[in-house]
């Protein structure tokens, strides 16, 4: 059977972002970021267990400046993604499928985002004397 | 001739013929996670600074290794039920049964890995 090459909806091209369409892409993104993050959870307990160069080694490369941005760039991701998931369970239950209460959850989630990462980020720099 | 009613056939069952187990489980998984990751945070927050045998000393503890075990396994398997619909969804012919072949792999691998690492921990604690 030959496919034909429909053009495929939503038409990205012609299609206003709003806040809802945003936020469910950046869902689907900060999932594979957080995907392949949880290879960086493995690499750090493979070196708990490993030698101590092993855990010298990745400790070295969390400290590091490109370490530092990667580690807040997932921690931002899984505060959204977690907070955002809450907002999917609630719609699962049958929960704010009003249009005005998708975008109130919408703009908590952002926010709440903001102030859980800012503070995570906070306490982690404060902490142990790393960062 | 198929005598069934095509109700009988079609119940529970979408067209990719493996009914909700997919949508239930990444469910399950997220509501896992969700429980399991402000724990994690928060005994990560406190192992800042730490050297590697008071790592090993707070996640060999055996609640702490089991809740560890449980957030890892679930994880893997919530990343891996989701990359698998973002791949259906935005790649497609030859490479996407490749990929998809490729990250089933590399998911597993990573789970398996993981276990092991928390395994050693525990037993040389």
């Amino acid at each position: 059977m030959a496919a034909q090459q429909r053009p495929l909806s939503p038409h990205l091209q012609v299609y206003k972002p709003q806040l809802t369409s945003i936020l469910s892409i950046v869902h689907r993104g900060t999932g594979v970021l957080l995907g392949l993050a949880a290879f960086g959870l493995m690499a750090w307990l493979l070196s708990t267990a490993g030698s101590i160069e092993a855990f010298d080694r990745f400790h070295a490369f969390v400290g590091s400046a490109p370490g530092q941005v990667l580690l807040a760039a997932v921690t931002a991701s899984m505060v959204y993604h977690l907070l955002n998931g809450i907002r999917h369970l609630l719609w699962d239950i049958g929960w704010g499928f009003e249009l005005s209460e998708a975008y109130a959850s919408g703009w908590v989630v952002v926010g709440l985002t903001v102030v859980i990462t800012s503070a995570l980020v906070f306490v982690a720099m404060n902490a142990g004397g790393a960062a | 001739m198929n005598l069934r009613d095509p109700l009988a056939i079609a119940r529970g069952l979408g067209s990719a013929k493996d009914g909700t187990q997919h949508w239930w489980v990444q469910r399950l998984t997220a509501v896992a996670l969700l429980l399991l990751t402000p724990w994690f945070v928060w005994q990560v927050l406190g192992l800042i600074g730490a050297d590697q045998y008071a790592v090993r000393e707070t996640l060999g503890q055996p609640l702490n290794a089991t809740l560890l075990l449980a957030y890892v396994l679930s994880m893997f398997w919530h990343a891996q039920l989701g990359m698998q619909v973002v791949i259906e969804d935005y790649v497609h012919g030859w490479f996407e049964i490749a990929l998809q072949v490729t990250v089933k792999f590399a998911f597993a691998f990573g789970a398996l890995a993981s276990a092991l690492a928390i395994g050693r921990i525990v037993f040389s604690a």
